[in-house]
């Protein structure tokens, strides 16, 4: 259940890793391709939070190359179905997410992050 | 029976009978909804704008269904795993995060409109192990500081819990602000044991334009049905004595008199009037 549009926000959060720490690199994925409701306003206002380079990297390691690498300036209808494929419908089932910084590997079960820390890697 | 939180940590006590029989239970489910409502009420999103909601504690998703009722899209996290199972099962929208809020958030800077909770905050509040990060006042901070990092500047975040004591509040309250939020609680119907809801309204920014306030709690008469909560309870503790047994029913009618004299008659009993015409009548007030 872990799409990319949750996956572009997230970066680690193990005590003392604050640089270097997004995004989080996928390893050994399944995915599933589950359909959703386009909304197309929700895409525009959501866009400013996005950083584009680390979701078109991410997509890639899915396997989806439908995104330009620059963000373009003027989205056209074609643009934001593929920005709405991507982010919403690709949902990460298995895999596990690996910090570039401190390499902690959050495994992916069942569509579920676990993203607990274990004691001495609390903030 | 002691709060649930005292028994067992959140992830051991919602096990997978308990995740079940939680979710399954028509009275926790209409709970739960209102209080996501009213949450979503303080929550005062600008309307007809896409949102994108942080549910904490998301457990079996309760309060997500009513979020993608509400069309919005939401991350939501939880600590115990059969709650999150329960939410996979019932096909919930959001994406899940087995998290424990205590630990703090990875989410990038404002990354959320906004954030909602149901009965969560009072689940940190205790010590599981003497490690100082499991302290209640570490937890809570490393919480707030990495929520108020991830909400978008301005916004709000909405948490309905069940706090055992003043000091509790005062504590939660006091983090909350150290953390960079503004804002207070809001206790709906203070005067009702039973409709009595504690909301803590957090804020960030607010500075700019318009100062955000905090909202008027809800108030007056809970009573929707025109009877008084209690009443039923009442009634039935009114039928027992002191000794918790169950007062004889007030004599009700002639007919009923009658019965009750033809039953003992059958079983034999000895001096039972006899029926006559003043059988039940009630006798004249003779002053």
């Amino acid at each position: 259940m872990v799409r990319l549009i949750t996956h572009n926000l997230l970066a680690c959060h193990v005590k003392g890793c604050t640089s270097n720490n997004f995004p989080l690199q996928l390893q050994n994925v399944q995915i599933e391709l589950r359909d959703a409701d386009f909304n197309a306003d929700f895409l525009k206002t959501f866009l400013p939070k996005l950083e584009w380079k680390a979701l078109v990297e991410s997509a890639k390691e899915l396997g989806d190359t439908s995104l330009p690498v620059e963000q373009p300036e003027m989205f056209d209808d074609d643009f934001l179905k593929n920005l709405h494929h991507v982010l919403l419908e690709i949902h990460i089932e298995e895999g596990t997410m690996i910090c570039p910084n401190c390499k902690h590997s959050y495994p992916i079960s069942n569509g579920i992050p676990n993203m607990l820390l274990a004691e001495h890697e609390i903030g | 029976m002691s709060r649930p939180e005292l028994q067992a940590p959140p992830e051991i006590y919602y096990g997978d009978t308990e995740a079940k029989k939680y979710t399954k239970n028509t009275r926790n489910q209409q709970i739960q909804a209102d209080m996501t409502y009213r949450a979503l009420e303080l929550l005062n999103l600008t309307p007809d704008e896409p949102a994108f909601l942080l549910d904490i504690g998301c457990g079996s998703g309760l309060s997500g269904e009513i979020l993608d009722e509400e069309g919005y899209i939401w991350a939501g996290v939880d600590i115990a795993p059969s709650m999150l199972e329960v939410a996979l099962e019932r096909e919930v929208e959001g994406d899940l995060f087995l998290q424990d809020i205590g630990q703090g958030f990875g989410f990038r800077p404002g990354s959320f409109d906004g954030a909602i909770s149901v009965s969560v905050l009072q689940w940190l509040l205790n010590a599981e192990t003497s490690h100082p990060t499991s302290s209640p006042p570490h937890r809570l901070n490393r919480f707030f500081t990495t929520l108020h990092s991830a909400l978008r500047n301005p916004s709000r975040a909405v948490f309905q819990f069940y706090p055992s004591s003043d000091d509790q509040i005062q504590l939660i309250t006091s983090i909350a602000q150290k953390a960079g939020f503004g804002g207070g609680v809001v206790i709906d119907y203070p005067n009702s044991n039973k409709a009595r809801k504690v909301f803590l309204c957090l804020y960030v920014g607010g500075g700019g334009g318009q100062q955000q306030q905090i909202p008027q709690a809800l108030d007056g008469d809970v009573i929707e049905d025109g009877k008084v909560r209690f009443e039923r309870r009442r009634a039935r503790d009114l039928r027992k004595d002191k000794n918790g047994k169950r007062k004889s029913q007030k004599v009700v009618d002639r007919d009923w008199i009658l019965r009750k004299k033809e039953l003992y008659r059958k079983r034999g009993k000895e001096s039972v009037p006899r029926d006559s015409k003043f059988t039940g009548r009630k006798r004249k007030p003779l002053f």
